[in-house]
């Protein structure tokens, strides 16, 4: 089961839980499974058409799953997959 | 009595001293003599005596041979205060039969205090040499890396909550140049983390209150304001003479605009956000790492960039995050250490856990991949309307 990591701007959609363990042998697995255990998370990871939202990044453990196989990369029980949005506060 | 265990009272007594005057009189006379600094190469560089030949205490033992082959050889020994200078003449004295050796009581710091010359670096007056001793003693920074930092110029955008503590160190580092882009005033709220401003300056403009607290601090710093939003119509003039720019921008408009001036005026620019307990910092180098559309092509639609505003931000988050832009410019400017290029820091604050994530060129970046188009004279400065398709 890997683990995945909810930024601060997904965890409303998670009953405020900031890690979640999954199902999944892939990385798009695991997101599916997120999203069926928290789905208000849905709109804001995948398009209408399913594909992974281009603002959104994901990592399997540090590397970009864009350089891997994408949602097909493979994700074991000691990995993490993290979800990261652009955030752009600092100045006010 | 072995001379290691011995009290510096004792090992006075037992020894010649001189006052800084006596020995800048033998020395001036000419005469034959030896004049040996025993401190740290560091110590030396930032100023010594004219003539002194560099020896560190471990290799006194070593290298007198060497430097003076006849033990009735006149030599005059000094140091920082004249502490190590003194357990040096008398080991000489004592173990290796040296018996025209004086010290200078005080060392060099008595040495300056009455006024007296020495051969000092250039490009730091002695009040520099002074307040940045803690910096040229690290001899990954030394004097060199000093006057790089007082040569710098670093463009700080806002100074809110990560502007504050990143313009209050670099400020207090001397980096010599900061300007400041903020076209807002002190609010009361923002006091909770905005470290740089005050609350009897509620209502002033930041960038004034800045000022203020950086020229108390350190006057070496020339600090220019620019009360103003960044925008596509004076980005490319307001950023092309720094050499470092500092992006805590609060939106995403401003931070792609950003992105694409320093892209296209090859500026590098070290970058941080922070949201609640949560932040996140990369340092971009046009050309040698990817640049902050390779990392987010897309700004996210608004519900999911809620601002500190609308979400609240805790206050250290903008402390731990700007420092870590301070160290980040820091690095660039004296030439030093390993930056975040190609690297995202994030931290988590309630757990106190720090996350690093590989970042890459996006061969298909529209900005600085290969096939981004090359941009014509007349082109410069002319950017999207960014207000249009960001949140």
């Amino acid at each position: 089961m890997p683990t995945i990591k909810v930024p601060p701007v997904l965890r409303p959609q998670t009953g405020g839980e900031a890690e979640v363990a999954v199902a999944g042998a892939t990385v798009g697995e695991a997101l599916r499974a997120l999203v069926a255990a928290h789905p208000g998370t849905s709109e804001q990871l995948f398009s209408p058409e399913g594909e992974l939202n281009r603002y959104v990044n994901v990592y399997l453990n540090d590397e970009d799953v864009r350089v891997l196989d994408g949602l097909d990369t493979a994700a074991g029980e000691s990995d993490t997959v993290v979800i990261l949005p652009a955030m752009a506060g600092g100045r006010r | 009595m072995e001379a290691g265990t011995l009290k510096l009272e004792e090992i006075q007594k037992r020894i010649t001293e001189l006052t800084p005057e006596q020995a800048y009189e033998e020395i001036e006379a000419g005469g034959d003599h030896v004049l040996l600094d025993t401190r740290e190469p560091h110590e030396y560089a930032e100023a010594h005596l004219e003539g002194a030949t560099l020896v560190p205490p471990a290799e006194v033992a070593e290298r007198i041979d060497e430097i003076a082959p006849d033990p009735s050889q006149r030599i005059i020994v000094y140091c920082r205060t004249g502490s190590r200078s003194a357990r040096a003449v008398h080991q000489l004295q004592e173990q290796f039969g040296y018996d025209n050796i004086a010290n200078v009581s005080g060392g060099i710091v008595e040495w300056q205090q009455k006024g007296l010359p020495v051969a000092e670096a250039e490009g730091m007056t002695s009040g520099q040499r002074e307040r940045y001793s803690r910096h040229t003693l690290l001899p990954e920074v030394g004097v060199e890396g000093q006057i790089k930092l007082l040569s710098s110029k670093v463009l700080l955008l806002g100074a809110g909550g990560l502007g504050s503590p990143t313009a209050l160190y670099l400020a207090a580092a001397g980096i010599g140049t900061l300007g400041i882009v903020d076209d807002d005033v002190v609010d009361e709220s923002n006091l909770q983390r905005q470290v740089i401003h005050t609350t009897d300056r509620v209502g002033e403009p930041k960038t004034s209150s800045a000022k203020q607290t950086i020229a108390n601090l350190n006057p070496d710093v020339e600090v220019i304001e620019y009360r103003t939003r960044l925008d596509a119509g004076n980005i490319l003039e307001i950023i092309k003479d720094y050499d470092i720019i500092v992006d805590g921008a609060d939106n995403f408009p401003t931070r792609y605009l950003l992105n694409d001036a320093s892209v296209r005026l090859r500026k590098p620019v070290v970058s941080a956000s922070i949201l609640a307990f949560e932040g996140q910092i990369s340092t971009f180098v046009p050309f040698e790492g990817p640049c902050y559309r390779c990392l987010y092509p897309t700004p996210p639609p608004a519900e999911l960039a809620p601002s500190c505003g609308a979400a609240g931000v805790l206050g250290v988050m903008a402390g731990v995050m700007g420092l870590l832009q301070a160290n980040e410019v820091i690095k660039l400017a004296a030439g030093i250490g390993e930056p975040l290029i190609g690297r995202l820091l994030l931290y988590d604050s309630l757990g106190t856990r720090f996350t690093e994530l590989k970042v890459r060129r996006d061969p298909e970046c529209p900005i600085c991949g290969p096939d981004a188009p090359e941009i014509t004279e007349s082109e410069m400065g002319k950017f999207p309307d960014y207000e249009l398709f960001c949140a």
